[in-house]
């Protein structure tokens, strides 16, 4: 893995890393089928609306309606066909339908704010949802979290496991927070914005961006001794 | 030439309304499945207190030593599961215990399941790995315990926990720190 592109476990700017970094160095393996398989998962575990978030429920959420697609690529530049991605965001008033969320802001009754695609043969997903709105979080006395939404990848294998998060373009608190600059190379922290695309915007209804994920061994690993 | 790598950061503390869905539960097998047994456990900070807010996932093989291969989800052993720490810290799969899987070298490895953590204040996942107490004599020739310090390789063992069930708790940081690798 090129240096730079994972945060450390420890930053203390993000609060919450300091009693749950470990203190001990990882412990490099030799990659074996355990590293080197993982879970597919197949058109079974997708419902039919699982891609849209705007038609999860009996009318319409409130906000801004987008859609949100790109390729998830193996670090090889291949496409990476019939893979799961999960995603989930808070709704346009920057709050989550989760209990353990105290923002005071409104939930929309017609917005859950989960979603699930696999990916098309040349590894393409494809989200239409609502933009996220920003959120105050705990992290210092007036601290905010750009609009994100969260992803989940399996990758090809248990060790390429990838769970990150997509920004917008032009969010003016992508350089105050924590999380985003707790990625040390600012070429892989702008690897986390989306590009509003006009091939993707659908005329008259919704702007539309274009994110691609690449997903790898995030190690040097010892090569097998076979 | 290789592609730079998407940068990961944490799941955060909302993740069940996104990742806790059938048929990713902690159930990688129906209630009394023979061979069923429970895998539990807390995830403690650095502080021991427990992580409320934590997601644990395995990924292991069947008790043939195969991994699953080819769409999951319709039925079969996914090898695959999700269990979100409750307010105690407490992770808890039924599952059934994997056969021994090659390691490098033509060698042998000891029963195991591939474990991953997230939360909050993870920026990256965890990778550890649970070994079961019953299997003294294949952990004793497994290439990856035997090439760690016996502090290191006792945090990867599970101890008995009643019958048919184990409990291993994962500590992140601090005195008795769970192993943890790099993949």
């Amino acid at each position: 893995m090129e240096p730079g592109v994972d945060p450390p476990y420890l930053y203390p700017d993000y609060g919450s890393t300091r009693l749950r970094a470990p203190s001990e160095p990882l412990v490099v393996v030799a990659h074996t089928l355990s590293e080197l398989t993982g879970p597919v998962y197949g058109a079974s575990a997708i419902g039919e609306l699982d891609a849209d978030l705007t038609r999860q429920h009996a009318g319409e959420p409130l906000g801004e309606r987008i859609v949100v697609t790109g390729r998830v690529l193996g670090s090889d530049g291949r496409p990476l066909q019939g893979q799961l991605v999960e995603i989930w965001q808070a709704n346009a008033a920057g709050r989550y339908l989760h209990e353990a969320d105290r923002h005071d802001a409104p939930l929309d009754p017609n917005f859950s704010g989960a979603g699930r695609c696999l990916t098309g043969d040349d590894g393409s997903y494809r989200f239409t949802t609502i933009k996220p709105g920003a959120y105050p979080w705990r992290n210092g006395p007036n601290t905010w979290r750009p609009q994100h939404i969260h992803f989940s990848l399996f990758g090809r294998a248990f060790s390429e496991r990838l769970v990150t998060q997509l920004y917008f373009p032009g969010d003016p608190l992508l350089e105050h927070d924590a999380i985003v600059r707790s990625i040390p190379d600012d070429a892989a922290r702008r690897r986390l914005v989306a590009s509003l695309d006009f091939d993707v915007t659908v005329p008259e209804w919704a702007l539309g961006y274009r994110w691609d994920i690449v997903v790898g061994g995030r190690h040097e690993t010892p090569p097998d001794e076979d | 030439m290789l592609l730079p790598l998407t940068p990961s950061q944490t799941v955060g503390p909302f993740f069940s309304i996104g990742l806790l869905h059938a048929p990713m539960l902690a159930e990688l097998v129906p209630a009394g499945t023979p061979g069923a047994i429970r895998v539990h456990g807390v995830v403690f900070d650095g502080a021991g207190e427990p992580v409320t807010d934590a997601l644990v996932e395995l990924w292991q093989a069947d008790p043939a030593g195969r991994y699953p291969a080819g769409a999951a989800g319709a039925g079969g052993f996914s090898g695959f599961g999700r269990s979100g720490t409750a307010a105690d810290g407490r992770f808890d799969f039924l599952t059934v215990k994997p056969g021994r899987v090659a390691g490098p070298a033509g060698t042998l490895q000891a029963p195991h399941l591939n474990v991953g953590i997230f939360a909050r204040g993870l920026l990256r996942r965890l990778a550890t790995r649970l070994y079961f107490p019953d299997e003294e004599a294949a952990n004793a020739e497994d290439p990856l315990l035997s090439g760690l310090a016996p502090a290191a390789r006792a945090a990867l063992i599970a101890e008995p926990a009643g019958e048919a069930s184990v409990r291993l708790d994962i500590r992140l940081q601090g005195p008795g720190q769970t192993t943890f690798f790099a993949l």
